[in-house]
């Protein structure tokens, strides 16, 4: 901490990269003018730099204007960009391709888009020496395998030989990380490179950049939107809002004593990790589901040589009336086929899903249609989940005209769940691309309540959303739940969300329940191994359990 | 508003829009400008045009007036172009749809009828309906529709099986509306800019097949079509080479009027081109 605070305070050597009233050009047709507006940034030698902030902040434009890869229509109008004494918006395409991977490396979001599905990873990794080296093929395939080794990819031999599809997305995002620091670049720029990641991946991935930068004294931009992933990696923390810089700092002195109040306002909006006190939940089960399975055979020819994927394996659970129970595990753990086998989006093997004295799971599709009404999902993306093409007000009044209101009626209803979901019941005449995520979202959650279900299915309901928009529909989803005495089963990934949502939780991995219990029970004291891990995993808990125990202090000083 | 000042952006499509009117205009004021009916005798037979100033496009070898027919037939043609297109499409829609839709063994069995059909070159099979069925005008018009209606249910069948897996598709589910509100109500609408992109090509098609049947003397001999007209010329086609170039110049300009109204609507309706 010391070193980055004497860069703070400008005793330190000179910055590597500096950017110098940067303002970046939006064309005329764009909701703004600027993508951003008069940034300066430096990145000191051997620092790691976090650029945070929401969509639409100008944090990944930034790095595309040092790359010089802003897209088409969009351009640097002012300032400079100055690495190593040039400055790199005077540079010609030429002189940038030198700069390009050799000097300043970049790692994206998605490795699996980023990376050649034709090619091997090897290969694709020696391209970066075939370019800019004249090293011969046999020295190529030596620092390959160094590079995969040091990326810790298990097996750098059969890693090199493998294609991108053969691996896992940590395993891509590693061999990403090997090919971007292959030149040794002096500068790396990280865009979001864990956020398509599972936690348990997350933390490791935090981690190797970590000790790469360390080892190499290279320094990173890091770009995220994560205040844990921050927590967990920042040296400096520069916050951005709407393509302006409102903040920068050493990371401890932001995170714990944040000036700005739009920076106040995000940290606030990061759920704390330590679950509310358990609320004792006795009522009888609303929603009842016993023994699910569910299992997908690829392949094979006539039943041989199939690949089978269980998964649900014979999936129990209960909700409670009036509680809320949540699921959680990392992709693959079937949170999502178990949401959509209880719609019935998905039809399981075998089991049980009772709600009442209906068994879902053995009605036929006519049976089914009628009874849909007593259990409703909430989608996770809001952009696919309405229909571009259909008026919000009729996508809200659907459901019910489908079972037999009148159109009058149901636009009448869809009015008065427009106002109960905070939404201008004026608005029901508009299209969904002209609302926002948050919007949509609320859009999508009257859709369900129009039938008046017993039980709320939410499939990730805030997980595309922004942290601050987040809170907000949380907010809502509890405040409708206690106000409509809704039973909810919640789907998601992100304990912290979890942690403040939910009454139970129930761990999954694998198509297989692993731990089950009131959540401050399985967040303090976690039984399986599997919990454990995924709660060490959770980014920034250490500053996040601090803030939060900090919050519960200053709440019992006011009570 | 906001698609047609994206549709008239395009100088092609504005063209093909004026030649389209312009036929339109023919079609519309035939009845007016020649009240008479145009495969009546009118005159001395293949006169030149501008040599008589009755004829302003001259006579064929019957003596008829080949302006009035080029007015009348531009009814026709365009009737033929867009009841065929409309068979083609509604038949093609809903069998790819459907096809898309329930995907398995009902996407089996339809996509190989539509592919015996597709393996048959459609204007045999046009000869064949035509030769069977007689060839009166709605008997030509419905087998060019029932020729053309593969590639359109294939196109369909395309865009439902990468919208039928959208979140959208599966919160109609939950609410329980039925398949057919779905698939027409929730999914088509959004699968209609390419097949009303595709609409043209199909109604350009079905004009030019309407013409090589006449041409071959299948067609419907009762009504002033352009092709017929073509057809008539072909007996006196090195000496009086107008009979069949001037229905020809008629088809060539619809056909393209219809194309690049295509074009212009491909462009506007494609959001990925708009920044251009």
């Amino acid at each position: 901490m010391k070193r980055t605070d004497a860069i703070a305070s400008g005793a330190g050597p000179a910055p590597i990269l500096s950017l110098n009233g940067l303002s970046v050009r939006l064309p005329r047709t764009a909701d703004r003018t600027h993508a951003i507006a008069d940034v300066s940034l430096a990145l000191a030698q051997n620092e790691i730099l976090c650029v945070v902030g929401e969509s639409g902040s100008g944090k990944s434009m930034t790095s595309s204007a040092i790359m010089r890869l802003l897209p088409p229509g969009v351009s640097a109008d002012s300032g400079s960009i100055v690495f190593d004494g040039r400055d790199l918006l005077t540079l010609s395409e030429a002189q940038m391709r030198e700069v390009r991977g050799a000097q300043i490396a970049m790692v994206f979001q998605e490795p699996m888009t980023a990376l050649n599905p034709l090619h091997t990873v090897g290969k694709q990794i020696g391209e970066m020496f075939r370019i800019h080296t004249g090293l011969d093929a046999a020295t190529i395939d030596t620092r390959v395998l160094a590079l995969l080794d040091e990326v810790r990819l298990p097996d750098p031999q059969s890693a090199a030989r493998a294609y991108p599809h053969e691996l896992s997305g940590g395993q891509r995002q590693r061999a990403m990380i090997a090919m971007a620091l292959a030149l040794e670049p002096r500068v790396l720029i990280a865009d979001e490179p864990t956020t398509a990641l599972d936690v348990t991946t997350q933390a490791q991935i935090l981690r190797l950049i970590r000790d790469l930068q360390k080892r190499k004294g290279t320094s990173v931009l890091f770009i995220t939107h994560d205040f844990g992933v921050v927590a967990e990696i920042a040296d400096r923390v520069a916050v951005m809002q709407q393509g302006r810089l409102v903040e920068q700092g050493p990371a401890a002195q932001v995170l714990n004593a944040p000036q700005h109040p739009y920076t106040q306002k995000l940290i606030a909006a990061v759920p704390p990790l330590t679950p509310p006190p358990p609320k004792r939940v006795v009522a009888p089960p609303a929603l009842v589901v016993a023994d699910v399975s569910k299992t997908y055979s690829t392949g094979g020819f006539l039943g041989r040589g199939a690949r089978v994927t269980r998964a649900l394996d014979h999936v129990s659970l209960e909700v409670p009336k009036g509680a809320t129970v949540g699921v959680v595990g990392e992709s693959g753990s079937g949170k999502s086929t178990l949401a959509r086998c209880i719609v019935r989006l998905i039809d399981p093997d075998g089991g049980r899903i009772q709600i009442g004295d209906a068994d879902l799971a053995a009605m036929s599709r006519r049976q089914l249609r009628a009874a849909t009404r007593r259990v409703q999902m909430v989608f996770q993306d809001p952009y696919a989940s309405l229909n571009p093409r259909r008026r919000v007000g009729e996508l809200v009044a659907q459901g019910p005209m489908a079972h037999g209101m009148g159109r009058r009626e149901a636009m009448e209803k869809a009015r008065s769940l427009f106002s109960l979901v905070g939404l201008d019941p004026a608005a029901i005449d508009r299209y969904p691309h002209e609302f926002s995520g948050g919007q949509r979202q609320r859009i999508g959650l009257a859709r369900a309540l129009a039938l008046e279900p017993e039980i709320l299915v939410a499939d990730e309901p805030v997980s595309a959303l922004d942290v601050s928009v987040q809170e907000q529909v949380l907010r809502l989803l509890a405040d409708l739940k206690s106000r409509l005495g809704l039973s909810m089963l919640f789907v998601t990934h992100d304990l912290r969300v979890a942690a403040q949502i939910c009454d139970v939780v129930v761990v999954m991995k694998a198509g297989q329940v692993v731990e089950a219990g009131p959540t401050a029970e399985v967040f303090m004291n976690p039984q399986a191994d599997y919990t454990r891990a995924l709660l060490e995993a959770i980014p920034g808990r250490e500053w996040s359990g601090r803030s939060a125990s900090q919050q519960r202090h200053h709440e019992g000083e006011l009570t | 508003m906001r698609f047609l000042r994206l549709y008239l952006r395009n100088p092609a499509a504005i063209i093909g829009l004026v030649l389209l009117f312009a036929v339109l205009f023919l079609a519309a004021s035939a009845d007016i400008f020649y009240p008479r009916d145009p495969l009546s005798l009118a005159g001395r037979p293949l006169s030149w045009p501008l040599e008589n100033a009755r004829f302003v496009l001259g006579t064929d070898s019957s003596g008829r007036d080949i302006a009035a027919q080029i007015f009348h037939g531009a009814r026709i043609s365009l009737l033929i172009g867009i009841v065929a297109t409309l068979v083609a499409i509604v038949l093609g829609t809903v069998i790819g749809a459907v096809a898309g839709f329930y995907g398995g063994w009902v996407d089996d069995v339809l996509m190989r009828i539509t592919e015996a059909f597709q393996t048959v070159p459609s204007f045999l099979l046009l000869l064949v309906l035509v030769a069977v069925f007689g060839s009166s005008l709605w008997t030509v018009t419905l087998a060019i529709g029932v020729v053309s209606w593969p590639a359109p249910a294939r196109l369909t069948r395309a865009e439902f099986l990468s919208l039928r897996s959208r979140e959208f598709v599966q919160a109609c589910r939950t609410l329980g509306l039925r398949d057919s509100a779905i698939i027409f109500k929730e999914i088509l609408p959004n699968a209609m800019p390419p097949l009303i992109v595709y609409a043209s090509v199909v109604m350009a098609l079905a004009i030019l097949m309407e013409s090589a049947l006449a041409f071959l003397n299948l067609s419907d001999p009762n009504v002033a079509s352009w092709g017929n007209l073509i057809g008539q010329g072909r007996g006196v086609l090195r000496t009086q080479w107008y009979v069949s170039a001037i229905p020809g110049v008629a088809i060539l300009l619809t056909v393209l009027a219809v194309s690049l109204v295509g074009q212009g609507l491909n462009d506007a309706l494609n959001p990925r081109l708009k920044s251009r």
